[in-house]
């Protein structure tokens, strides 16, 4: 799981992709897991950090990263 | 810390001084050139009417003088500029409106004795691209466009639009076009088109996706010297860009070398691409001249007009290659306070 080259994200939460010139917003969760893909962090990696972080259970958390992965996909952020 | 002076003084003819609602290049051209770090630009502005608000932004326009419509042919013109040149000793003109491209074309010769350098593309790759010609120029070069058909009598377009299907774009041989919806709209944007600029007026078929603008500088040899994309985030009624921000495509990269090479284009243009939603290129149009919008290129690192006017010097230039992606531009409007005096002295005299 890969970011596109050159896709710009920001701690805030703004992700810009150069090549289409579309710009998102997401929240804190959202920008802290852009920031693990980001750094190569597998699914499995960005879980269990996700629990340690936050009260949330591990079924929950892939549950939740899976949709926001698949957004990512939609929205042509992340390699295919 | 000392200032470093700029190393050459040029005078430069500059025309599209409207900065309206859907504005000339002139205005942002001028601030490409202004901003150039070698050149000490002294801006003589070439008018057609005495509202064109650059005539009265003394901080950008040095001098302005009206010059006669397009309609009036190339003698009036070179009568004309031949005048102004005696008093401006111009270097460099920069024309940047379609329908005054032809003339100056026609012209290029008679200016360069003059000692006015141009840098215009080819009366062949100016027809080429020319929205009439464009299929014939897409098919022999490879480039997907959509399908269209050019009309001379009102009595042509039910039938046509019936084959191309509704929504459909009606378009003036030089300027504006209408997204139209039923018949009644087309044949109402048929006479609004017919009135302001003539026949032909072109009917295309609506492509729906991501209006992308390329502005592009050709070396006239073939080599695409700056190709700078950008997508339109706010447009206007009349389907300009109000904000737009650069972006990184290598589809509109390659299709824009493409053009120039096939071209040789010489000068500046502006691609207009559609992006359908299955991610294929279509050109809707290439204008012969800079975009309103080219003071971003500066703005994202490549001067294109800076480059034209070296250009036109005699300057040899490298391809630009990088330029900054992410670089927005918002347009504004801006209510100007003008003394009435000087209103009468451009309506009056021609000059201001």
């Amino acid at each position: 799981m890969k970011l596109k080259k050159n896709i710009a994200t920001s701690e805030a939460g703004f992700v810009f992709n150069p090549g289409t010139g579309d710009s998102f917003s997401v929240n804190q969760t959202g920008a802290e897991i852009l920031a693990l893909i980001k750094q190569e962090v597998s699914p499995e990696e960005i879980i269990r950090i996700l629990t340690e972080k936050f009260e949330v259970e591990a079924d929950n958390a892939e549950k939740d990263l899976d949709d926001f992965i698949s957004q990512l996909y939609t929205f042509n952020l992340i390699e295919r | 810390m000392k200032e470093k002076q700029k190393s050459r003084s040029i005078v430069v003819a500059v025309t599209a001084l409207n900065a309206i609602d859907s504005p000339g290049p002139g205005i942002a051209v001028i601030r490409c050139l202004r901003e150039d770090p070698e050149f000490d630009v002294k801006i003589i502005g070439l008018s057609y009417e005495s509202l064109e608000p650059g005539i009265y932004m003394h901080d950008l326009v040095d001098k302005t003088y009206q010059i006669p419509f397009p309609s009036s042919g190339t003698d009036m013109l070179l009568t004309r500029i031949r005048e102004i040149n005696e008093i401006e000793k111009i270097n460099v003109l920069i024309p940047n409106f379609d329908a005054e491209l032809y003339n100056f074309i026609r012209i290029e010769d008679r200016l360069s004795e003059m000692g006015i350098r141009t840098f215009l593309p080819s009366a062949e790759a100016f027809d080429a691209r020319d929205k009439v010609n464009l299929a014939k120029f897409a098919e022999k070069h490879h480039f997907t466009i959509p399908p269209y058909r050019v009309i001379f009598q009102l009595n042509e377009l039910k039938q046509i639009a019936e084959n191309l299907g509704f929504p459909l774009v009606v378009k003036g041989k030089y300027y504006d076009a209408f997204i139209c919806n039923s018949i009644f709209e087309a044949e109402k944007a048929f006479f609004k088109l017919q009135a302001k600029w003539g026949v032909p007026v072109i009917i295309q078929k609506f492509i729906p996706g991501t209006e992308l603008n390329v502005a592009v500088l050709g070396d006239g040899r073939g080599n695409a010297l700056s190709i700078v994309p950008m997508r339109k985030l706010y447009i206007t009624d009349k389907g300009k860009a109000w904000a737009g921000i650069t972006i990184e495509n290598s589809q509109l990269t390659e299709t824009a070398v493409r053009f120039v090479k096939a071209t040789k284009w010489k000068g500046g243009c502006e691609l207009e691409i559609m992006m359908s939603a299955d991610n294929k290129p279509y050109l809707l149009e290439v204008n012969p001249r800079f975009p309103a919008w080219i003071y971003l290129t500066a703005a994202a690192g490549q001067n294109q007009p800076a480059a034209l006017a070296k250009l036109a010097m005699g300057y040899e230039l490298p391809e630009m290659k990088e330029y900054q992606a992410g670089k927005l531009f918002i347009r504004y409007s801006w209510d100007m306070i003008v003394d009435i005096n000087e209103f009468q002295k451009i309506s009056g005299t021609g000059e201001l």
